[in-house]
């Protein structure tokens, strides 16, 4: 087997090791709960033994099982090792980190370089590769912020974000209630639908085609930061004025990418529905649609996160007491970055459901498409 | 002129006339300037005919073929359809066109794409199948009616494209180089089924190629073309009988007419480019 040789990451952390052994301790003097010796140990063991290990030649799979385990069960020991004793991490603990994320990206390059047979097996390592890939994102965040003692303003612990986000829950609701299901589908669902039958209008009449689509790209021009207070003057403080900005800023992709999308068709088959006597629906529904149809995604995947931005930028510029944008313009006034990064972190996890259905769909629409299939044209 | 429009009405020779061409002209305005696509053609296709075009590119073959289909307007001369203006045989369904490439919707099962045709015109979901049932049987493509074209081979592809050509029953075929994209083995076997297609259901074929033997296998009438402008250059009347197993193309009456017909291609062709 090819997974089990010697790789340099290996090599690197038993070095790293090394090198923290002969510079321990790894806390100040003024760590309250200094972490002792054996704990110390422990932490070198979980990585040097499976670091080693990993040389020998067995299967992929269990060398990466015990680097996950080592990498994994260091960092443990590590992230609880500092608790109450923050900002009192020496060079040795960062060495550490380092060594265990080291075994953790040995861990899943090995289980890329698997090829299992089974579809259930290939799934599972499609979820565990970035979900580990994600997890040490996390764990050197909330390690160096607590070891190093980064202040709380400047970036919390993610730990701290996601007791926020615990204890905050109905605040949060609420807001993701106000600002994405009022005025961001209501804004995107308008948006899109305006732009789309813009679009076909356009296509259908000539001189619009010739006077519209240089308006649309002066629209699209105009900053989201001036137009919002003029929209909440206009349609109030309510979610209108947001849904507002929404459908502005969603309109114009949507308009470009279908008007590109209706001329994608090849002039062979446009000569082919000719030859049909086809009229100028039937040639639109059953050939030009269909064939704009991955241009048409492409706008509603772009619009969903720019829906997003737009709702919440929005909000600054007057509101009710509710919605993320609100929240995030007031907390951060208050210094509650938690709260405003809980926000950030419910506004990302949001967007990525809203991108993943809008992906989905157009997957399961456009299954024809060579980039879906992934293969011949 | 006045011939064309009382040929309709005339004769019984004159209502066998599928495509009649009196002094048909085209040119296309470019950017370099006016070029002759076509000039002064002068042909009658008859009912039950196949009749090949051969000629070198830029000839004129499928710029005729084109005009017959009113995907392109002549500037000069007159053209009839069954006795209808070319616009009209369309909005008629009065033909059947078979482009260079298959040109399948990759959205549609194969089966859906040959209905496409039906759908347009609006038969009932009954007639669309049994019509799709019986042009897949003709074209051997039975079995494969769920699939998508893109799982299929270019061979089959085109026969599925030749499937929904006929899917309408128009009595006329228009065909474009069908074949010019796939390989020997492959063109062999189509232009038999093609033949066995035409004795079956006696259609009206036109067909553009530029391989000899192609067109001297398939066709009772090859019309010679040259470029520059483009205009025919000899006529062949077919000898061959119409049945015609594929080795006939080493029979020396076959190798006479292809000799006439290379004769005809080399006196059309200008050697000044």
């Amino acid at each position: 087997m090819m997974n089990s040789k010697p790789s340099w990451q290996a090599g690197l952390a038993l070095v790293l090791c090394a090198v923290a052994m002969a510079t321990v301790p790894i806390l100040t003097a003024e760590a309250t709960a200094p972490m002792s010796s054996g704990m110390t140990s422990l932490v070198v063991g979980l990585i040097a033994l499976p670091a080693v290990a990993s040389f020998a030649m067995f299967s992929g799979l269990a060398s990466a099982a015990v680097l996950f385990v080592g990498a994994h069960g260091a960092a443990w020991l590590l992230i609880s090792g500092i608790a109450g004793n923050e900002g009192t991490a020496r060079m040795p603990y960062f060495l550490l980190l380092a060594a265990a994320w080291l075994l953790a990206w040995r861990c899943v390059a090995v289980l890329s370089a698997i090829r299992p047979v089974s579809t259930q097996v290939r799934t599972l390592l499609r979820l565990l590769i970035p979900a580990i890939f994600g997890a040490w994102i996390l764990i050197i965040w909330e390690a160096v912020t607590r070891g190093a003692g980064v202040p709380f303003i400047l970036l919390p612990p993610p730990s701290a974000i996601a007791a926020r986000i615990g204890n905050s829950l109905p605040i949060l609701l609420a807001d993701v209630r106000q600002t994405i299901f009022k005025a961001v589908l209501f804004g995107y669902i308008v948006g899109c639908a305006s732009g789309f039958a813009v679009a076909i209008l356009a296509d259908r009449v000539p001189f619009l085609r010739k006077g519209l689509l240089p308006i649309g790209n002066m629209v699209s021009a105009l900053p989201i930061i001036g137009v919002a207070p003029i929209m909440v003057i206009w349609f109030g403080f309510e979610w209108q004025s947001k849904a507002a900005v929404v459908i502005i800023m969603t309109f114009f992709p949507m308009l470009v990418n279908t008007v590109a999308g209706l001329a994608a068709s090849g002039h062979m088959e446009r000569d082919l529905m000719r030859t049909y006597a086809s009229n100028y629906w039937q040639t639109l529904f059953k050939l030009r649609l269909p064939a704009a149809a991955p241009f048409i995604f492409n706008a509603l995947k772009i619009n969903s996160t720019l829906a997003l931005i737009g709702a919440i930028v929005a909000e600054f510029f007057g509101t009710p007491i509710v919605g993320m944008g609100f929240r995030i313009s007031t907390e951060i006034g208050r210094m509650n970055v938690d709260m405003v990064w809980a926000e950030i972190a419910v506004a990302a996890l949001a967007g990525s459901v809203f991108y993943g259905v809008v992906a989905l769909i157009e997957r399961a629409t456009t299954f024809w498409h060579p980039s879906v299939r992934g293969g011949r044209a | 002129m006045l011939m064309t429009v009382n040929q309709a009405t005339a004769t019984s020779v004159d209502q066998n006339a599928v495509v009649e061409a009196r002094k048909l002209g085209l040119t296309f305005q470019t950017n370099d300037g006016p070029v002759r696509a076509l000039a002064d053609v002068d042909l009658t296709i008859n009912k039950g005919e196949f009749v090949s075009f051969i000629g070198p590119s830029g000839c004129g073959k499928t710029t005729f073929l084109r005009v017959i289909a009113d995907l392109e307007q002549p500037t000069e001369g007159k053209i009839s359809i069954n006795g209808m203006t070319p616009e009209q045989a369309r909005e008629a369904r009065a033909y059947g066109y078979v482009f260079q490439a298959a040109a399948l919707f990759p959205w549609r099962t194969i089966e859906s794409n040959v209905g496409l045709p039906l759908e347009i015109i609006g038969l009932s979901k009954a007639e669309q199948q049994e019509r799709i049932k019986r042009t897949m049987d003709l074209v051997n493509l039975s079995g494969f009616e769920k699939k998508y074209p893109w799982q299929l081979s270019g061979g089959m592809q085109q026969r599925a494209s030749i499937a929904r050509a006929l899917a309408f029953d128009a009595d006329l075929l228009l065909m474009d180089e069908p074949f010019g994209a796939l390989d020997e083995i492959v063109r062999d076997h189509l232009n038999e089924q093609l033949l066995r297609l035409w004795r079956q259901t006696n259609k009206t074929i036109c067909f553009v190629t530029h391989s000899i033997p192609e067109a001297v296998y398939l066709s009772t009438r090859i019309v010679v073309m040259s470029p520059r402008p483009g205009r025919v250059t000899d006529v062949i009347e077919s000898t061959l009988p119409t049945e015609r197993p594929l080795d006939i193309r080493e029979s020396p009456e076959f190798l006479a007419i292809a000799a006439r017909v290379r004769d005809g291609l080399r006196a059309g062709h200008s050697y000044e480019d």
